[in-house]
């Protein structure tokens, strides 16, 4: 048995963090707080160069066709810097729908554009406030094009293309509900930055008002390839939440040793002692789930489904929890703008819901663990 | 990253496994698994014969102890052998609860402190399940403080070199049914609290030694108070020089929490269980959204744990040893466990006070859960000495600041009231 990623993943994780120590200090992640740019373009060509945007992509399109291991420990890394770049829509999204849906036409149009940072592609899927079901989607497609309107879309402003989730049937259940490729430059397209929770990463509404839609995958097998691809995307986002956490609980350790109050270091009270421990024990159950989940997600197994619920649920409870302390730790200090603190807490709040939400998540996993239990 | 076994570790798994399937009480399965929480599990006949004649039969086909050498009446085998024998061993382990303090915290203690003879003459039999061992450490005044302790070891005035040992210990568990106990003193109260300790081991039925056992929060006897008059202990029994318990002790507690960290029980798969077959009006009550989310929190902390352990076998498979991050399993356990106890009670509505088995859903273990979970939230540290640990040995934050770590033992104050 072994449960810990090998050496040359190990050797993987110290290049990217080399790598995102350098280009992405807390200075790139505020350019995009303060609105200079939607996104880090330099930073994502580097990503690129470095073979980060196609781990997971097989090299006859381009990519590296190393394994999901490898780039969970990316992911990791990525987390911890709060890297403002689209690499989880276009990465963990239109990536993996593409590898699970795509024609081989589709697939060879787009995983090499993707692979070398040249297009970025996003998942367009919920319709405004509430939980995103088959009978809420309006967006309707026929005839080659397709109307309605997504909000929030992650990275909905600058991605190339979207894979869109529309309504062809005329029920209210999962068959009724298929994938497409839209191209987000033609005609038909509207597009609109929208503010949220953290600004270091771009979101947009998208009006879709007859634009053209390649269909992705068969016609009523879109809401369960969505249920397939979200289990990917929430294990390699758990990582996310895993690197974020663990670099909150450092800030707030850092912080405890240097602070001084009443005449000793703030860390040497229990109160703030018995915080960062449990901030720990957060952070840790965390990422052993999360190494369950990448183990599933790895190999391919039948477990995927519960152990992506597992990491889902753990590592958003573990990146909200470090995050909210790591400002109380630091008093009147974490709650300035000029602290990084905020921006950690932003993005904690805002992964919890990237994916749908904490609640959803739990929701998944007992019926999952009642699957499993009734076989 | 995979679960899968190497070839050696398969086979040893299959020889487990045969040796299992034709030697394990099979008659007392039923019985272990449903067993409440904190009960013996074993009603058919006498607990204590039926953990001994298992051990027994352990020992002799070699899986007693098995990573221990096999001179000390150990198995010989590698730490991951060990965990596979744990992992086949399954329901049949809960019959070790007995030897669980000796193989788990004395007898290491004597493995790294007793001299040769010692060990080869003491680990056997303790290994078989022959003796039992238990940990005379707290005392009314000295538990969490366990520096702080006063049962005084006093050189005999015959000048045989025999120590003379007053004074009392509390929480002892096990001490009804033990042979030997290894206790710790006070031999110098005029130094600093750490230097002044010196670590004995001591035979249970020495004139002068009293066992008393103490009612338990939730009826049971458990543990006992130890009462020394003028017990007298041969200097041969002692381990580690004069002096130099603390650091003997730290042997024994480092143990602990290595072994009783380890696969901690939550209650999760019992709870998920009782959740879908409770009917309430709207179906099954694990169909309601607020029992489903708080299942959810306590699947990913019992899943956690599971995976963390994971990682720690995958360190020990290395060569490694794991460290003081194994304190999580028992912080996140006890609690949970209390929780989960509490809510299940919940969803019995305001039949969840009865205690009855034949009356009460499960067989009335969340009930024996809610009256025994607040004992492991205490016992072999308790929650706020473990997040002591992790903020200091894990996060490397300062030590409490300390008023009695220099000052000599008998100068310390006594009383917390003004
Ligand atoms: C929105 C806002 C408005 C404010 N307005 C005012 C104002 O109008 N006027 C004004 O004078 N001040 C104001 N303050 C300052 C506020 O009173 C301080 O921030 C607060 O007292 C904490 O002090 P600190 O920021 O220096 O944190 P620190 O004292 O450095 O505390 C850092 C962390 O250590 C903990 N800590 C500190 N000492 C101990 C201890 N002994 N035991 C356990 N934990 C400890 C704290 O709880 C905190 O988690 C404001 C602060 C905020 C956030
Ligand atoms: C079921 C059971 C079985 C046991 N079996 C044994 C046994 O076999 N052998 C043996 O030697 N002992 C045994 N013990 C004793 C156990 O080790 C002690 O109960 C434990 O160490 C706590 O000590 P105490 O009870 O004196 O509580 P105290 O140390 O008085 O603690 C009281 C409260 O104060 C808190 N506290 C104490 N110090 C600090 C600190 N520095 N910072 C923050 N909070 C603090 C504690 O966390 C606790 O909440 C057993 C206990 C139980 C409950």
């Amino acid at each position: 048995m072994n449960f810990e990623f090998s050496e040359e993943q190990a050797q993987m994780r110290t290049e990217a963090r080399r790598f995102l120590e350098a280009k992405c200090p807390p200075k790139a992640v505020r350019a995009v707080l303060e609105g200079k740019a939607p996104f880090d373009r330099a930073l994502w060509q580097g990503l690129a160069e470095m073979g980060f945007l196609g781990i997971a992509i097989p090299e006859e399109f381009g990519g590296l066709g190393a394994g999901y291991l490898e780039l969970c420990v990316v992911a990791e890394e990525l987390g911890r810097v709060i890297a403002p770049v689209p690499f989880s829509s276009s990465v963990f999204l239109a990536t993996e729908f593409l590898l699970m849906a795509g024609s081989p036409a589709q697939k060879a149009a787009w995983l090499p554009k993707l692979a070398a940072g040249e297009a970025i592609g996003t998942f367009a899927f919920a319709e405004g406030t509430g939980t995103t079901t088959p009978r809420g989607i309006k967006t309707q497609a026929s005839g080659g094009t397709l109307s309605g309107v997504k909000l929030p879309v992650a990275d909905g402003d600058i991605a190339d293309f979207a894979i869109v989730a529309a309504r062809t049937g005329s029920g209210n259940d999962e068959r009724a509900i298929s994938l497409f490729i839209v191209d987000l430059n033609a005609a038909g397209v509207t597009r609109e930055s929208v503010a949220t929770i953290d600004p270091t990463r771009s979101h947009a509404k998208l009006t879709f008002n007859g634009a053209a839609a390649e269909p992705l995958g068969a016609a009523g097998e879109g809401w369960a390839t969505i249920q397939a691809v979200y289990d990917r995307a929430a294990v390699l986002t758990a990582f996310e939440q895993v690197g974020g956490a663990d670099r909150a609980l450092e800030m707030a350790r850092d912080y405890a040793l240097e602070r001084m109050a009443f005449g000793r270091p703030i860390g040497s009270f229990q109160a703030i002692k018995h915080m960062l421990a449990d901030m720990y024990v957060s952070a840790t159950l965390a990422r052993s789930n999360s190494y369950y989940g990448a183990w599933a997600l790895s190999t391919g197994a039948a477990e995927l489904p519960e152990a992506a619920a597992t990491a889902r649920v753990s590592a958003t409870q573990a990146f909200q929890h470090c995050a909210k302390n790591d400002i109380q730790v630091h008093g009147g200090m974490g709650f300035t703008w000029e602290f990084d603190c905020h921006l950690y807490y932003r993005r904690a709040n805002l992964l919890a819901l990237n994916l749908g939400s904490l609640s959803q998540w739990e929701d998944k996993l007992i019926d999952r663990l009642q699957t499993k239990n009734a076989a | 990253m995979n679960f899968d076994d190497t070839p050696q570790e398969a086979a040893f798994r299959a020889t487990v496994r045969t040796w299992l399937d034709a030697n394990a009480p099979k008659h007392l399965e039923a019985g272990l698994r449903s067993a409440g929480f904190g009960s013996a599990g074993v009603t058919s006949e006498d607990p204590m014969a039926a953990a001994r004649a298992w051990q027994k039969k352990k020992y002799d086909a070699g899986y007693a102890c098995l990573h221990w050498p096999k001179e000390y009446g150990g198995g010989g085998f590698s730490p991951i052998e060990r965990v596979i024998w744990g992992q086949e061993e399954g329901p049949y382990a809960a019959l070790g609860g007995l030897f669980t303090i000796g193989h788990g915290m004395c007898c290491p203690t004597l493995m790294a402190w007793a001299s040769e003879d010692q060990k080869r003459e003491m680990l056997p039999p303790a290994a078989a399940g022959e003796q039992v061992w238990c940990q005379l450490f707290s005392e009314p005044a000295s538990g969490s403080d366990l520096a702080g302790l006063r049962t005084r070891a006093e050189p005999a005035s015959d000048g045989s070199g025999d120590w003379i040992i007053n004074g009392q210990k509390i929480w002892t568990s096990g001490a009804q049914h033990s042979d030997w106990g290894l206790l710790i003193t006070r031999t110098d109260p005029n130094v600093a609290k750490h230097k002044g300790l010196t670590m004995f081991f001591l035979d249970m039925r020495s004139p002068g030694v009293e066992v008393r056992p103490i009612k338990q929060a939730n009826g049971q006897s458990g543990f006992n108070e130890v009462y020394f008059t003028d017990v007298r202990i041969p200097d041969a029994q002692r381990l580690g020089a004069i002096g130099q318990g603390w650091e003997v002790s730290l042997t024994t507690l480092m143990n602990e929490r290595l072994s009783i960290g380890s696969g901690m029980p939550t209650g999760f798969p019992e709870l998920f269980d009782l959740a879908c077959r409770l009917e309430t009006p709207d179906g099954p009550a694990i169909n309601d959204r607020n029992v489903r989310s708080k299942l959810a929190t306590w699947a990913v902390r019992t899943s956690g744990l599971k995976y963390t352990g994971m990682r720690a076998i995958s360190a020990l498979s290395r060569g490694e040893t794991p460290g003081p991050e194994n304190s999580i399993g028992k912080l996140v356990a006890g609690a949970t466990m209390q929780d989960i106890a509490a809510f299940a009670l919940d969803l019995q509505g305001e039949a969840g006070i009865l205690v009855d088995p034949e009356v009460t859903a499960a067989n009335g273990r969340f009930q024996a859960m809610l009256l025994r979970s607040p004992a492991t939230r205490i016992e072999g540290g308790s929650d706020e000495i473990l997040r002591n640990i992790i903020a200091e040995r894990v996060l490397g934050l300062p030590g409490d600041i300390r008023v009695d770590k220099t000052v000599p033992f008998n100068q310390i104050p006594t009383s917390g009231k003004r």
